[in-house]
């Protein structure tokens, strides 16, 4: 076992990333459950059915929740509207844009794809960058220096992690980013993991969102309101803090730099709102061990594995209960995580496999 | 000159599925299509070092089990991100209940 003797390097083309191709962690194997072939294909089916459902009940509640805001502009009674706009709108756009991305919503391709734009869009993501970069998420997930979508680095940044849950960051971040891509100009680390042939994509893909958003402040200014506004584009602001307080609990705290997702990933238990919002993705180590396995057959799935894998945290609450003191402790050291506890039933973690300074470890 | 190579009883694969087959240090994704006919492609993804036998079929769709890519394994082709890169086939025929395919 060897411990990071140097400070993490998050860049995608520095130190991190050269010792991660040298030390095969990177495009490494990962450890999954065994799964027999016959129930892994009944996950894995695809189905419109459910994705259907849920899409009609969300763009439903979209425009609803919008025709309440034009409605009751400029009364207190705006409020419900908003709460309920934005986190339709800055949040729960995240799982329709990661299920669809993997392709696994639907069973019918064009219906991932719809909704996928759409969802980028509304969380002012490209759509071509990110199809990629989540790419990479699952070949690397959590390696430092080759993953892109690693949401809280170390030492942690708790003011930044605070912040994002106002989308304050998010928003400044994925603006200027979406206005330098719509001139033709993609980053060294984007161009670390999007293919050359892809490049054109992306930037006529920025074209598109920034050409949607000058048009909606222009309708603004024409109208002399905010509300086109706050319809498009702001959410992203005031509806992003449910998106925060579930995806930040994938992966914080835990173990970085290991090839065994029960090790680096989160499964917490919730209540039905925040898993329709989430799309299931609080199964997160099934998730991560199976890509292929739809929103809606994860609760299946883990009920099939759960035997192998760290018990769930019970709610989000008790998660962030148990993860606040390692963030702390890692403030001084960063190396120190959150080891996560296999019960008997479970395969062993392979030792060999990681890269992990088990002192550094709290159980 | 390429051979033919046994690769597998017909049984063992179910319709509209696919098993690994491993030959001469390579190795090889031998589809039954919902229809009843055999395929052979090259056994990993184009875009990662993924055994596609692990993956799902549908129709004439193989989807890669790491990043969802899909190929029609009939043609090889790539059908969109995260694949870019076609997939080899391998001409395969049925004789005496078994599938072989020419490599």
């Amino acid at each position: 076992m060897t411990t990071m003797a140097r400070k993490r390097d998050y860049s995608l083309v520095g130190e991190s990333t050269r010792r991660a191709i040298e030390t095969g962690l990177a495009s490494a194997e990962w450890y999954h459950t065994d799964v027999p072939r016959k129930a892994m294909k009944e996950l894995m089916q695809r189905s419109d059915g459910p994705a259907i459902r849920d899409t009609i009940i969300w763009i439903a509640a979209i425009l609803g929740s919008a025709a309440g805001i034009v409605w009751f502009w400029g009364t207190w009674w705006v409020v419900p509207f908003l709460l309920v706009y934005g986190v339709l709108y800055g949040s729960s756009s995240d799982a329709r844009w990661h299920e669809c991305g993997h392709g696994t919503a639907f069973r019918t391709r064009w219906m991932n794809d719809v909704v996928y734009h759409i969802a980028s869009f509304m969380l002012m993501r490209n759509p071509v960058q990110w199809r990629w970069s989540h790419a990479r998420h699952h070949t690397d997930t959590i390696i430092v220096g080759r993953d892109a979508e690693i949401a809280v680095m170390r030492p942690p940044d708790l003011l930044k992690a605070a912040l994002a849950f106002t989308g304050i960051l998010d928003f400044r971040y994925s603006l200027p980013t979406l206005v330098r891509q719509a001139f033709g100009r993609l980053s060294d680390d984007e161009k670390s993991y999007i293919p050359e042939m892809e490049f054109n994509k992306a930037v006529v893909a920025a074209r598109w969102h920034v050409a949607i958003y000058v048009a909606t402040i222009a309708l603004a200014i024409v109208l002399r309101s905010w509300i086109p506004l706050v319809l498009i584009g702001l959410p992203r602001l005031y509806g992003t803090w449910h998106m925060v307080t579930t995806g930040l609990l994938q992966h914080i705290g835990l173990a970085d730099n290991v090839v065994d997702h029960r090790l680096n990933t989160r499964t917490v238990y919730m209540n039905p709102v925040s898993r329709f919002i989430y799309w299931n993705m609080n199964y997160h180590v099934e998730h991560h061990m199976f890509p292929m396995v739809p929103y809606h057959a994860l609760p299946r799935l883990h009920e099939l594995i759960k035997h192998d894998l760290p018990e769930p945290n019970p709610s989000m609450w008790h998660a962030y209960r148990e993860v606040w003191p390692v963030l702390l402790r890692q403030l001084k050291y960063e190396d120190f995580y959150l080891k996560r506890e296999l019960p008997p039933t479970a395969r062993p973690y392979r030792g060999e496999f990681h890269e992990l300074d088990m002192s550094a470890a709290a159980e | 000159m390429a051979d033919w190579v046994e690769a597998c009883a017909v049984g063992d694969v179910e319709e509209e599925d696919v098993i690994r087959f491993d030959h001469g240090g390579r190795t090889f994704a031998i589809y039954r299509s919902p229809d009843d006919e055999f395929f052979a492609t090259d056994g990993y993804c184009t875009h990662e070092k993924t055994h596609l036998a692990d993956g799902l079929v549908m129709d004439e769709i193989i989807e890669c089990p790491k990043h969802n890519g899909r190929f029609n394994y009939k043609t090889g082709q790539a059908k969109g991100a995260p694949v870019c890169v076609n997939l080899a086939t391998y001409p395969v025929k049925v004789e005496a209940g078994k599938v072989m395919i020419q490599i």
